[in-house]
């Protein structure tokens, strides 16, 4: 089974810090890390490999993927989430053969949980968002939990598929030192602007393609509330507390 | 849809509004609540979700004639999708509580969740944490508060131990009343808090319970 997944490097949302002057993050002001939700989307696919022999010594050996494409062009910066699906989804078309993609259901940054569904959207193919738990996997099609509000529904899509995985579908390995060493030998391709117009309209790409403008930024003016400070013996704090309860008819 | 209209969509919109041309400014947290963004749409349809209960629904208005128009849909065979089951998710749902006892790091230990339910229960509320608590497994996700949890809006929203992130703030800022007990008086909580007790959740907690069971009767 071919699996593809879809993966996204993005600031450490805890550190970054916002420049509200220049109105934008100061993305040197924190490192950068892997988009936490991909490593689910990577483990669901790595855990997946169908139990023949002769693929399950390559996933012993390998524990990971066999092949990484990096999507690297100026050509593509600035893109919002149509134009960074549309240009996913030509490279995936680029791949040529799959039968399955694996996404995280959002990354940290954006948070629009909206790329995996529209790269399944310009591929054509069928898609479930927020799986929980993969149940079955078969060569034409794959079972699913997944989550919508209030309701889980299990759900069998036919292959090829693409999926967005929770942090629930499973806990991420930590590779071992030989991994990362075969990490390091294994070559990484690269793809630009050049090889995916083959394949792909490059109107649509990057900022150009984006039919969404960020037209301003800032940062939310906290609505400060006038704190009225309850203090005493611990007794006296419990009665003022009561007070506002019982004023508030909550109690 | 966006995707198959070819057009944008901005997701989990927590205002809109229109400029000056009558198109729509979509207003959105980014990075975990710390900013917000204005967006526009060059394309048409323009569209966007909007974050739950971040607006509040209106009242009806039983005076309102407006045309229905019925369309037969033909739903196409072969989409590749088929639902075999749904189940229900039971337990707590948050969003709707009317009162939220929540914790944060203040909480030295998942037993103490407790503590906080006892008192939730006597107000007949719900428990919510922020989210290193959930992270480290002390409470389900379900009753995480924040950007990256639920969004909540109750009558009473009482802050424990809860220092006040922006990816916290951001999920329970608009509540009716929100009382913060922080050890810490320069913790961000307390300047979005209505009341606030600059002191432990351990000497708090325990006479508040004997006091409301007091006022409602349930001891002497």
């Amino acid at each position: 089974m071919n699996i593809i997944v879809l993966m996204k490097q993005v600031p450490e949302i805890e550190k970054v810090r916002f420049d509200p002057e220049k109105g934008r993050l100061d993305r040197s002001s924190a490192g950068a890390t892997t988009n936490p939700f991909d490593l689910n989307a990577l483990e669901a696919a790595v855990s997946m490999g169908p139990m023949k022999a002769e693929e399950m010594l390559r996933d012993a050996i390998a524990r990971g993927a066999d092949r990484a494409i990096l999507l690297s062009d100026e050509m593509f910066a600035g893109a919002d989430t149509l134009a960074t699906a549309y240009t996913l989804s030509a490279a995936i078309k680029k791949i040529g053969s799959f039968d399955l993609v694996i996404c995280g259901e959002k990354t940290v940054d954006g948070d629009t949980a909206q790329v995996g569904p529209e790269v399944a959207e310009f591929l054509n193919i069928p898609h479930v968002a927020f799986v929980e738990e993969i149940l079955q996997v078969d060569s034409c099609s794959i079972t699913v939990k997944a989550r919508m509000e209030r309701s889980s529904y299990i759900i069998r899509l036919s292959l090829p598929a693409l999926i967005t995985v929770t942090k629930d579908v499973n806990n991420p390995r930590l590779p071992t030192l030989r991994d990362k060493l075969r990490a390091m030998r294994t070559p990484i391709t690269i793809w630009g602007y050049k090889d995916l117009a083959e394949v792909a309209d490059p109107r649509y790409f990057g900022f150009e393609g984006s039919p969404t403008r960020v037209v301003k930024v800032y940062t939310p003016t906290a609505e400060r509330r006038r704190g009225q400070m309850i203090s005493g013996q611990p007794e006296e704090i419990a009665q003022k507390i009561v007070q506002v309860l019982l004023e508030n008819k909550v109690l | 849809m966006a995707a198959a209209l070819k057009t944008g969509l901005t997701a989990d919109c927590v205002d809109l509004d229109l400029d000056d041309d009558g198109n729509l400014l979509q207003i959105r947290p980014a990075f975990s609540g710390n900013i917000m963004a204005q967006i526009k749409t060059r394309t048409k349809p323009q569209m966007a979700t909007v974050r739950y209960r971040v607006m509040k629904p209106l009242n009806r208005d039983p005076c309102r004639r407006g045309e229905v128009i019925v369309r037969e849909a033909e739903v196409p065979e072969g989409t590749g999708i088929e639902i075999l089951d749904k189940v229900e998710i039971m337990g707590v749902n948050i969003s709707e509580a009317d009162i939220i006892v929540a914790a944060g790091r203040g909480l030295k230990s998942p037993e103490d969740f407790k503590l906080l339910q006892e008192l939730a229960s006597l107000l007949g509320g719900v428990l919510g944490s922020s989210r290193p608590l959930v992270d480290s497994g002390w409470i389900g996700k379900e009753h995480q508060v924040g950007f990256s949890g639920n969004v909540v809006k109750p009558k009473v929203y009482m802050a424990f131990g809860i220092s006040g992130a922006p990816q916290h703030l951001f999920g329970m800022r608009d509540s009716d009343i929100i009382i913060a007990v922080n050890k810490d008086p320069s913790a961000p909580i307390i300047g979005v808090s209505d009341y606030y007790v600059v002191g432990d959740l351990y000497e708090v907690i325990p006479p508040l319970i004997n006091e409301i069971k007091r006022v409602k009767g349930l001891v002497k």
